[in-house]
């Protein structure tokens, strides 16, 4: 039956899967009972590594770009996606790995508060339906009961479904204080969804602007990158910054969403939406458009690059280069020549030392982008 | 069970029962210019089941084409053109779920068990308005006749059809389709609403003027309350889609600017406003399935509901709460945080009645008689399943765990579990069990059971693997996906097949039935079953109650 669906071009790839797929289909009519706990269960496998890399940030895959000779416009080099970290896992069935201080809080409650909650009424209401089943089936109870009412035990399953949910208010408003409270930003950025594409823009830096278009299927695959995940011109972001992003739109209703930054904002014409990220792990991390936005929505992809402040820099100062933009922006304005902590950075994990100096140069230039944006959101 | 004799009393009218027949129109008469509730509820039925065939073969060339990653199925229907057939996975996703909401789980519900047996069990001779209800039925095919011909004219530049999903946000479905696609989208959605508008009018004046004697509101069965209460849904939320979509419609074409910014208009203004009809709209599509779960289970059980009243009441509060709820569909707009607040906490309340509902039914079982005919299994797989929908929805309502699963297939998993195995599975509870009543001959027990274990292993292996794919972030609406997401499409994939394969049991099981079934008893279910319905003899004739029943001396649930 699963050959069936093997048809047109990759039908031996297809073939091999249905395979496994037929196994799993056993598999799957257990699920539904087991699925949830299984979910839990695979979970803590996947959780000390984000401990270890949360740890250190910066041995992350950082593409050797200190080994390269920092040269000052020289060594920009597209990092390469770590496989299972940014994007989906295959075969996965929980959420991406979190890299934000909302995504570990949120991810959090999912997985200590709503799923166990979750899991526990499924189970208490699948244990009194098999009980009911097998106990007053009609053979093992052959005279029915004509109880109708039962005053106390109706309070009970009313007020403590309600206590329950209270329980669950309160961290789920913690929750959204947090996401929508955000910390001061270091740098802002406006990202544009455009049928069908997304267009960035970086105020603090001059204006640097680029148009971040989906990778072909080939030049994908020749990448080593993900299809439908990777674009040829990707957002990116300092390692450790507050990044605010403004979202809008020019057409028509767009999403702009990383799962493993906890991020989900739409893209709206005629609003400026806010949302914000701080990652500390340099690395690539994907999301896709996640409101319909016409014809080709399955194909405006978002990437986001963090790099450490030093490679930020760098990318930067190139970008201006080719836009022709005097060099500007926070830890760019002097001159070139004053990257003087490039070396330190590049070799030891001074990354919050340089997110500081970022920080405080940036103070001027962020508070005046801060102001324009408060001025234009209504998030309040 | 003082009821029982009352009820029983009342056959003795159901003896001379072929005089009724005396009345007999010509096919046409009857089937085209009908006003008997029972011939309407038939036809709604049949236009059901045909609008649910189409529908879901929709889903099944989406299940083929998300089978494998890449573009394969959808191709075939364009020659190749890939943005075409991009389009058309716009068009499809639309049409599944519009035809699904508007002309399969309503009219099927709503139009077909709500016309056939509301009128029956509060012991009236027909509805109130039966020219009313015969213009609502034959308004519902025209909407379905308009929507369907929107998938063949111009929607978006170079492209055929509607590819808006079946929530039409502007700008997409305004600016973003200038073909006349949506136009007829809109007129579909106009008309299919007069008619459920028109069918709520004619439910709430029947249920309030023409109860049998004795037959007090608290005494009304709990299918009857759950019409009543999706009626007033119907009759306060759809005008307001109405508008929403009217402001649409002047938008695309008479230069208004409700939804455009350029002009001053605001896009989420539309989305507030359908939403504030789209939630409503999903408790329309449930809150009849509670009715029919609690018949099955009370008969089945061979004891009263438990908990009569707090049942009823249960559906009240859900359908008040569900008009206070609707902007938990769109916590990623960029709302305020005390907004995103509020609705978080008042769409958790809802949990409240629910779980009173879900308790009471399992209470109603406890202590019972259980035999487990098709039914009943229906019935009992609709309560777990609705349990893993309900769940998963207490989940979402939480603004900021909604941030990574809206708009994924976590939220397909949720609302499918609601609906395709909550709606749909009280829709073929219901019709099993009310098959002898309305057709007068026995279903196949065989071919019934069969029927539901295909179904129910099949869509739990088709939606359970949605809720790891949209938690791992697969956005809704896409036909290609990022290869991560293959293993759990394609099993996916697998469970729609054999769900699919028990839908043909279904019919095989309708055709045998009908024509070998042996001829259905009054009240083959015995004690439990004590609505009025069964009182009458199956099928149940023309005219029924020659004699009014009174049910004055009737304990009634209590």
């Amino acid at each position: 039956m699963a050959i069936g669906w093997a048809t047109g071009p990759k039908s031996l790839r297809a073939v091999a899967a249905a395979r496994v797929s037929l196994k799993a289909a056993g598999a799957a009519s257990l699920l539904l009972l087991a699925a949830s706990g299984l979910a839990q269960s695979a979970e803590p496998a996947a959780a000390p590594v984000v401990a270890a890399t949360v740890a250190d940030p910066v041995t992350g895959p950082t593409v050797a770009p200190a080994a390269a000779a920092p040269a000052v416009d020289a060594g920009y080099e597209r990092l390469a996606p770590t496989p299972d970290i940014g994007q989906p896992i295959p075969r996965g069935i929980h959420v991406q790995e979190q890299f934000t201080p909302v995504g570990k809080q949120a991810l959090a409650m999912l997985d200590y508060v709503l799923n166990p909650i979750s899991i526990f009424i499924t189970a208490l209401v699948l244990v009194l339906m098999t009980w009911c089943i097998i106990r007053y089936r009609a053979s093992a109870n052959p005279v029915p009961s004509t109880r109708a009412h039962n005053f106390t035990i109706e309070v009970i399953w009313t007020v403590v479904p309600a206590l329950v949910l209270l329980a669950i208010a309160f961290p789920s408003f913690r929750l959204l204080a947090k996401q929508y409270f955000p910390p001061k930003a270091d740098i802002t950025i406006k990202a544009t969804g455009y049928q069908w594409y997304w267009g960035y823009e970086y105020p603090d830096y001059g204006g640097i602007s680029f148009d971040s278009l989906p990778l072909s299927e080939e030049d994908a695959r020749k990448n080593g990158d993900p299809y439908l995940l990777d674009v040829d011109n990707r957002l990116v972001v300092p390692a450790g910054a507050v990044v605010k992003v403004l979202v809008t739109a020019a057409d028509v209703i767009h999403s702009f969403a990383v799962p493993s930054f906890w991020v989900k904002m739409d893209a709206i014409p005629g609003r400026i939406n806010e949302t914000w990220f701080k990652v500390d792990r340099p690395g690539v991390y994907y999301g896709q458009c996640s409101e319909i936005c016409g014809v080709k929505h399955s194909l405006m992809p978002i990437a986001v690059e963090v790099r450490t402040p030093e490679d930020f820099r760098r990318w930067v100062r190139m970008k201006q280069a080719e836009d022709g933009i005097e060099p500007t922006g926070p830890g760019i304005a002097p001159a070139p020549a004053a990257t003087a902590a490039a070396p330190v950075s590049a070799t030891t994990p001074a990354d919050s030392v340089a997110v500081t100096t970022a920080t405080a140069a940036s103070a001027a230039v962020a508070t005046a982008a801060a102001a324009t944006a408060a001025a234009s959101t209504p998030a309040a | 069970m003082a009821s029982h004799a009352d009820t029983h009393a009342l056959q003795a009218h159901a003896g001379d029962h072929d005089s009724y027949h005396a009345h007999s129109p010509s096919f046409f008469t009857r089937w085209f210019l009908s006003t008997n509730h029972k011939d309407i509820g038939t036809l709604y039925l049949i236009f059901a089941i045909f609008a649910g065939v189409i529908g879901g073969g929709i889903s099944g060339i989406m299940r083929w084409e998300l089978a494998n990653p890449g573009m394969q199925i959808i191709p075939w229907f364009t020659d190749g053109n890939l943005d075409a057939a991009h389009q058309l996975w716009n068009v499809f996703i639309t049409g599944h779920g519009l035809i699904m909401i508007f002309f399969l789980v309503m009219p099927a519900l709503i139009g077909g068990f709500g016309n056939w047996f509301v009128p029956i069990m509060i012991g009236a001779p027909d509805m109130a308005f039966p020219r009313l209800n015969n213009i609502s039925y034959w308004l519902t095919t025209a909407a379905f006749v308009l929507f369907c011909s929107s998938m063949f004219v111009p929607g978006p530049p170079g492209f055929n059809g509607a590819g808006t999903g079946w929530t039409l946000y502007p700008p997409l479905s305004t600016s973003g389709h200038p073909g006349p696609a949506v136009d007829l989208v809109i007129f579909s959605i106009h008309i299919a609403g007069a008619a459920s508008i028109l069918g709520a009018i004619n439910f709430i004046t029947t249920i309030f003027n023409m109860r049998a004697p004795g037959m007090t509101m608290h005494k009304m069965p709990l299918f009857v309350w759950a019409v009543l209460v999706t009626a007033f849904m119907l009759l306060l939320s759809l005008p307001v889609l109405a508008g929403a979509i009217t402001m649409l419609l002047t938008d695309r074409n008479f230069g208004t600017t409700f939804f455009a910014p350029d002009g001053g208009g605001d896009p989420v203004l539309y989305q507030h406003l359908f939403w504030f009809f789209g939630h409503p709209e999903v408790y329309i599509m449930i809150v009849p399935a509670f009715g029919i779960i609690s018949h099955i289970i009370s008969t089945f059980s061979r004891k009263p509901v438990f908990g009569y009243l707090g049942m009823a009441y249960a559906m009240c509060a859900i359908g008040f709460i569900g008009f206070i709820v609707w902007a938990h569909h769109m916590f990623t707009v960029g709302m305020p945080v005390n907004e995103q607040m509020y609705f978080t906490a008042a769409t958790m309340i809802i949990a409240v009645p629910t779980g009173v509902k879900i308790f009471s039914w399992i209470a109603t079982m406890w202590g019972g008689k259980i035999t487990f005919e098709t039914p009943m299994l229906w019935a009992l797989g609709f309560i777990f399943m609705f349990v893993i929908g309900g769940v998963t929805g207490v989940v979402v309502a939480n603004g900021g765990v909604d941030t990574v699963l809206h708009d994924t297939y976590y939220v397909i998993a949720h609302f499918h579990y609601v609906l395709s195995l909550g709606a749909v599975f009280a829709l073929f509870a219901g019709f099993y069990y009310w098959f002898g009543k309305m057709w007068g001959k026995e279903y196949n027990e065989f071919l019934g059971k069969l029927h539901f274990w295909l179904f129910f292993i099949g869509v739990n292996v088709l939606f359970f693997p949605m809720h790891f794919l949209g938690q791992a972030g697969m956005p809704r609406r896409i036909p290609d996906y990022p290869e991560a997401f293959h293993y759990w499409n394609h099993i996916a994939s697998i469970g729609y097949v054999i769900m699919g394969v028990g839908v043909l049991v279904f019919f095989l099981n309708i055709v045998v039935s009908l024509v070998g079934g042996r001829k259905a008893a009054a009240n083959p279910w015995g004690e439990g079953a004590t609505t009025l319905e069964w009182t009458l003899p199956s099928p149940v004739p023309f005219h029924q109650f020659e004699t009014t029943p009174d049910l004055r001396g009737a304990l009634g649930h209590h």
